[in-house]
C-alpha cells in the first residue's frame, strides 16, 4: 500500500484510537486515584485527533489553521494558569461556552458552503444544521451569562422580568415556525440566521431565571449540552470522531449534572425552573 | 433518511449508552475537575472546525472557520490545562489530610 492510499486509513485509525482514550480517560477522571492519569489520557486523544484530522487530504488552509491553532493554545494555556482556584467554576463555564461558539460557527459555515450549491441540501442536513445551530447557540450564550453570575460581572440573584414565560413560549414557538419554514424552504438566508438569534437569545433567557448559588449545576448541564452540540456539529459534517465524543461528553455530563443535584438535595427541575414561577419566587 | 444518517444515529446511540455507564460513583471532591475534563473533551468540535476552516471554500466560511478553531482550541488548551491544576491541588489536600 503506498502512502496516498494509506493516509486516509490513518485518519480513520487515528479517530478509532483517540475515541478509545477518550472513553478510558473519562472512566480515570471518576476516581481519585486516577483522575489526573485520565486527563492527560483524554488530551493525548485530542492531540491524536488534530493530528489525524490533518492529515485529510481535503484540508488546505495549512497557514489559517496554524495561526488560529497558535493563537487558541496561547489564550487557553495563559487563562488556565492565571485563573484562581476559587474561580474555576465559572472558568469551566466560559471554556464550554467558547465550545458552544465553534459548534455553532461549523453549523453556520457549513450552510453559508451549501447556498451556492445548485442541488437543495438534503432534508437530512437541514435537520441537523438546525438542532446544531440550536443546542450550540443555547450552549454559548447560556454559558457566557453563568460566567458573568459566578464571576459577579451581573448580578447572581434570580433575574426575571414580567410576561418571561410569555415571552419564551413565543422564542420557542417561533423557533418551532421558521425550523418549518427551513425545512420545506433550505436557502433562505434569512431565515437561518434569524433562526441561530432565537437559539443565543434563548441561551440568555435560560439562565437568567437561575440563582448563582446553582450555578454549578447549570454548568454541568451546559457541558452536557455542549457535548451534544459537537455530536450535532458531527451529524452535519457526518464526522465519527465528533459524534462519539459529543454523545460520550453529553450523556456523561447529565449523568453528572443528577449526580451534583443529589448531592445539594435539589431536583433538577426544580433549579432549572425554580424562578419561573416568578411571582411566587420571594424568600423560596 | 439516509442510510448514512442511520449509522451516524448508531454511533450516536452506542456511544451515549458508554457515556451514561462510564461515570458512576463520583467522589464530591473530583464533581468540578470531571466537569472540565468532560468539558475539554467536548473541544472536539476542533476538529470539526479544522475540516471547514481547512477546506478551501469562500473568505467568510475560512474566517468563520478560523474563529471556531481559535474558540475550540482555547476550550481544548484550556480545559485539559485546568483540570489538571485542579487534580495537582486534590493530591495535595489528600497527603494533607492523611
Amino acid at each position: 500500500m503506498d502512502i496516498t492510499g494509506f493516509i486516509p486509513t490513518g485518519i480513520e485509525i487515528s479517530y478509532l484510537v483517540a475515541t478509545a482514550l477518550f472513553f478510558i480517560g473519562l472512566k480515570y477522571l471518576g476516581s481519585p486515584a486516577t483522575a489526573r492519569q485520565g486527563n492527560t489520557i483524554a488530551a493525548v486523544g485530542m492531540l491524536l485527533a488534530v493530528v489525524g484530522t490533518l492529515l485529510n487530504a481535503g484540508v488546505v488552509n495549512y497557514s489559517v489553521i496554524f495561526l488560529s491553532i497558535a493563537i487558541g493554545s496561547a489564550i487557553g494555556a495563559i487563562g488556565a494558569y492565571k485563573v484562581a482556584m476559587t474561580e474555576m467554576p465559572q472558568m469551566v463555564g466560559l471554556l464550554n461556552g467558547l465550545g458552544g461558539g465553534a459548534s455553532t460557527l461549523i453549523a453556520v459555515a457549513e450552510f453559508l458552503r451549501g447556498l451556492p450549491a445548485a442541488e437543495v441540501p438534503s432534508i437530512d442536513s437541514r435537520i441537523t444544521l438546525i438542532l446544531s445551530i440550536l443546542i450550540g447557540g443555547i450552549t454559548l450564550t447560556g454559558s457566557l451569562i453563568a460566567f458573568a453570575k459566578l464571576q459577579e460581572l451581573m448580578s447572581g440573584s434570580p433575574i426575571t422580568f414580567p410576561l418571561q414565560q410569555p415571552v419564551n413560549i413565543l422564542l420557542f414557538a417561533s423557533f418551532v415556525v421558521g425550523s418549518g419554514y427551513f425545512l420545506t424552504v433550505p436557502k433562505d438566508e434569512l431565515v437561518f440566521l434569524g433562526l441561530t438569534a432565537i437559539a443565543l437569545i434563548l441561551g440568555v433567557l435560560f439562565v437568567l431565571p437561575i440563582g448563582g448559588a446553582d450555578m454549578p449545576v447549570v454548568v454541568s448541564l451546559l457541558n452536557s449540552f455542549s457535548g451534544i452540540a459537537a455530536a450535532a456539529a458531527g451529524f452535519v459534517l457526518m464526522n465519527n470522531i465528533l459524534i462519539i465524543a459529543g454523545a460520550l461528553v453529553g450523556a456523561s455530563g447529565i449523568i453528572l449534572t443528577q449526580i451534583m443535584c443529589k448531592g445539594m438535595n435539589r431536583s433538577l427541575s426544580s433549579v432549572l425552573f425554580g424562578a419561573f414561577g416568578g411571582v411566587k419566587s420571594g424568600k423560596g | 433518511m439516509s442510510s448514512t444518517l442511520i449509522a451516524a444515529l448508531f454511533v450516536f446511540l452506542l456511544a451515549t449508552l458508554a457515556g451514561a455507564e462510564v461515570i458512576n460513583k463520583v467522589p464530591p471532591t473530583l464533581h468540578t475537575p470531571l466537569m472540565s475534563g468532560s468539558n475539554a473533551i467536548s473541544g472536539i468540535a476542533v476538529i470539526g472546525a479544522l475540516l471547514v476552516a481547512g477546506n478551501p471554500g469562500d473568505n467568510l466560511i475560512t474566517i468563520l472557520g478560523a474563529i471556531a478553531i481559535v474558540l475550540a482550541t482555547i476550550n481544548v488548551v484550556g480545559g485539559f490545562l485546568v483540570t489538571d491544576r485542579m487534580l495537582q491541588m486534590f493530591k495535595k489536600k489528600e497527603t494533607k489530610v492523611s
